[in-house]
């Protein structure tokens, strides 16, 4: 059985801090989770999902994030405890249905997950949830290291009992993608049941119909929540200080931002000096909390990551107790002390603080950084982004490319969001020309289709994968469809959500718990619409490239190209490779061949290297899958595959 | 085999690598290895898009008092694990300083920009010599060699484990890496796995 259900109480375990906030979600007696997939956060509900059967709880992989938050939220309002889980840009897509909740209020303790990417490590924004706890005013909290991360995901629950308000717990890639040890608490025995009370007098908490209405009497109960919030914030234990009783300088920080700026007091030696308050109840702060520590030392740093978030409500608690604590210096993101862009490490911190105090810091000696100058530029070139051996993306895009530059009209491509976003890169053959949120590469191709009116005469292209379709391009083709927008969307159908790891959705057999459930036809839905339709692998490139060209010369309406072939990183792909490839060395010609040595400064799959000493294109065994579509890359005919035995 | 005393507290371990090459799968191993004894294990390491072809490190702190920050500083690494041997020149650069010891897998993995001929790839004498005259000591196994012949390049991690442990800078016992990995392999896998950290650490000690 999974480490997450040990029963043993103080048991001691690693944990990344996604699987530490599942553990604290399960030690709370959670029923219902449910989540979209995302970098970092995908890991919370694939662990639940995990231990699903075990623990007799319900989780599912939703179609977007908005469904999850719903879905959540039902059970909350039958009395289960839930949770909802997303990465960052999630929040935008549920803000509309998570503003009326804020102001419905809930039963059920309801927490909401959202991890940020500060540094967008595996993201293409920078976005902050942590405005949104403010805007639609809910209580929000954020763990300092992996034991919070589980203990406070318990208290959230709790918590929201007591509010009957939803709760917001806030993680970053380095919390939830890094890994500590977590002592356990106990896991709760007893079973809970479902019952939606939706009889009694309407604004009752407990029994009355669930809306956000009447609006100016739910918005001030929600003032009367936040109220209670701070007061139980005062004396909370996740809120610590630790330094002098005069601290020349005070650290007030969150998150991660407590593991680094903890270390750079440390490095520098400046317990004595310097006092580091760290916060986990971080909406609506406590205010006599912060004024006491306020109070201590006329120079404040702020560091946190992303947006001037706690800076911003800092300053407005010490404009207001001026009077009392007197006038402060405040360093932080606005004063440029803290970078306003990419994610913090100990380095920013011990930077910051050498700064404000004038104190003299060497990591190493000078002659060492000296040696290791342009080290890092000329002693290891440079890795970009590529697609995997094997992957299914590069035969396609090899296609795509070869298809617009053939039709010979400057078609362009709207790109969506999954491991295909890389083809904005040389591994895609540069073949994405916008990339902005889930289904908008649809979407924008649905605008684009009616330029024609004024004169735009570019085939219009978008790409999508299996799962952003079903999260949101179908409303976009549906508006195509509707408003007869001419565009030709190819679907990159790779059987999985591959970017975060492989989990279901709707399209397939199987959902997060491996139950058998019904999977929804992408071709189907689409010929629902009206579309024209084809189906393809697209390792059959000459196939593919030419049903391409014929959907772009069809001028009229939304036609769809399928593309099914499973990801190279699947498990079934894993297990053993299909081909046996090999080059003939004597055939190749490298640069002489007249193909611009095609196979590798193109084509350019990791399972070919490109040996300068013979001139020749080899084979990489280790790093070849056998997936076979460089034979037809090869004009020379050198590159050969076998069936595998 | 060292006592249960660390060399320094915290001591920072780097593994670093190319996506895909199995940084995250030997980080794991290692840090459940060290928390069996008791310590306070920190992992950061990076997932998702990096994973594709890129630069990858797992940033470990070993600690007997406490968590740390999943970054190491920058000059801060005590050894630096390598699956790709370029790869050590790059976290040298940033994390190395004169007392940090290198452990390198010999086995290159040309990036994109090699391939196709844009950019240049160190031979690995150069790299050898590179990575010598910038840390106290740096050993190269042909680790992925070595798994090729046991019959799984994976196996390469495993060796690359087995050479850490013989530095005896951690106490990095045989039995507690048995006992990690039949948490998460089949029982049928455990052997061959036990004989590619004898092999590794065998390695090292040549
Ligand atoms: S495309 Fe074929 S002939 Fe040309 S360099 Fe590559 S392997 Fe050799
Ligand atoms: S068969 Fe060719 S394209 Fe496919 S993984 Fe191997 S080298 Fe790459």
């Amino acid at each position: 059985m999974s480490a997450l259900l040990d029963k043993k109480e103080g048991a001691e375990h690693l944990l990344m801090g996604n699987e530490a906030i599942a553990r604290g979600a399960l030690e709370a007696g959670v029923k219902v989770a449910a989540g979209y997939p995302g970098t970092p956060s995908s890991e919370i509900i694939e662990s639940l999902a995990g231990v699903a059967k075990d623990a007799n709880i319900y989780v599912e992989w939703s179609v977007n994030e908005k469904l999850a938050m719903e879905v959540a939220a039902a059970a909350s309002f039958a009395e289960l405890r839930s949770l909802c889980v997303m990465k960052q840009n999630g929040v935008n897509v549920a803000s509309d249905f998570l503003l009326h909740l804020a102001g419905s209020g809930t039963r059920g303790g309801m927490v909401l997950v959202p991890c940020d990417d500060p540094g967008a490590l595996s993201s293409i924004n920078e976005g902050e949830s942590r405005f949104f706890a403010r805007t639609v005013e809910i209580p929000l909290l954020e763990p300092g290291d992996f034991q919070e991360a589980k203990d406070m995901t318990k208290w959230a629950f709790e918590l929201s009992e007591e509010l009957k308000q939803l709760i917001m717990l806030r993680s970053v890639t380095r919390l939830s993608h890094a890994s500590g040890n977590v002592r356990f608490g106990t896991l709760p025995t007893g079973e809970a049941k479902a019952r939606f009370r939706c009889d009694g007098f309407i604004l009752d908490p407990d029994e009355g119909i669930v809306i956000s209405a009447p609006v100016d009497y739910k918005h001030g109960q929600q003032h009367e929540k936040l109220k209670r919030a701070k007061e139980i914030f005062e004396d909370s234990p996740f809120n610590t200080y630790e330094g002098p009783e005069k601290p020349e300088l005070l650290i007030i920080t969150s998150s991660a931002c407590t593991l680094y700026s903890r270390e750079a007091i440390s490095i520098l030696g400046l317990k004595e000096r310097v006092g580091l308050l760290k916060l986990g109840t971080t909406w609506p702060l406590p205010p006599k909390l912060l004024t006491r520590y306020l109070s201590l030392a006329e120079k404040i740093l702020i560091v946190e990551e992303v947006l001037p978030f706690l800076e911003e409500n800092v300053k407005v608690i010490a404009a207001e107790t001026a009077s009392e604590i007197g006038i402060k210096k405040f360093y932080g993101k606005n004063d440029g002390t803290i970078p306003m862009v990419g994610e913090l490490n100990p380095d920013y911190v011990i930077n910051a603080i050498t700064k404000i105090l004038e104190i003299e810091y060497l990591p190493r000696p000078e002659e060492y950084a000296a040696k290791t100058q342009g080290l890092a530029f000329f002693g290891a070139p440079q890795r970009e982004l590529i697609f995997c051996p094997g992957c299914p993306h590069r035969a396609s895009f090899w296609s795509i490319h070869n298809a617009l530059e053939l039709d010979g009209r400057k078609g362009f491509v709207c790109g969506d969001i999954g491991c295909y976003t890389m083809a904005l890169l040389p591994t895609g053959f540069t073949t994405l020309k916008t990339v902005h949120a889930m289904g908008s590469g649809s979407g924008l191709a649905s605008g684009f289709g009616k330029l024609g009116q004024f004169g735009l005469d570019q085939p219009v292209l978008a790409v999508c994968g299996d799962s952003t379709f079903f999260h949101t391009a179908i409303p976009a083709l549906i508006n195509a469809r509707h408003h007869k927008s001419d565009f030709t969307l190819v679907v990159l159908d790779n059987s999985g959500t591959a970017m975060t790891g492989f989990q279901p959705h709707p399209g397939l057999e199987v959902n997060a718990m491996g139950d058998n459930v019904p999977d929804l036809d992408i071709a189907e839905i689409c010929r629902s619409m009206g579309a024209r339709v084809e189906i393809r692998d697209p390792f059959e490139l000459e196939e593919t490239r030419a049903t391409l060209n014929n959907l772009m010369e069809d001028n009229e309406g939304l036609k769809v190209l399928i593309l099914r072939q499973i990801c190279g990183l699947s498990p079934e792909k894993k297990a053993g490779k299909k081909y046996e490839m090999a080059i003939n060395e004597e055939i190749c010609l490298g640069e002489n061949c007249g193909c611009n040595r095609v196979c590798t400064r193109i084509f350019r799959c990791p399972g070919l290297v490109w040996d300068k000493e013979k001139q020749v294109t080899r084979l990489d065994e280790v790093i070849c899958t056998g997936c076979g579509v460089c034979a037809d890359i090869c004009p020379a005919g050198a590159i050969t595959r076998k069936e595998a035995v | 085999m060292a006592g249960t005393q660390l060399p320094n507290d915290p001591y920072n371990i780097i593994i670093t690598g190319v996506g895909g090459q199995g940084n995250v799968m030997a980080s794991r191993v290692l840090a459940n290895m060290l928390v069996k004894k008791g310590f306070y294990v920190t992992i950061g390491e990076t997932f998702g898009a990096s994973q594709r072809g890129g630069s990858v490190m797992s940033h470990l702190r070993v600690s007997k008092k406490d968590t740390w920050s999943p970054q190491i500083p920058k000059g801060k690494a005590h050894v630096i694990v390598a699956l790709e041997p370029t790869e050590a020149i790059r976290v040298l650069a940033d994390y190395g300083n004169p007392d940090v010891k290198v452990v390198s897998n010999t086995r290159p993995i040309h990036p994109a920009g090699v391939i196709a001929g844009d950019l240049n790839y160190p031979a690995i004498e150069e790299t050898k010599k590179t990575a010598r005259g910038i840390s106290s000591h740096a050993w190269f196994i042909d680790a992925t060699d070595e798994a090729l012949r046991l019959g799984n390049p994976i196996l390469g991690n495993i060796i690359m484990l087995g050479a850490l442990s013989g530095l005896d800078d951690l106490p990095l016992d045989k039995e507690d890496f048995r006992e990690v990995i039949a948490e998460s392999l089949p029982q049928n896998k455990v052997d061959i796995n036990m004989e590619a950290f004898d092999l590794g650490r065998g390695l090292l000690k040549e």
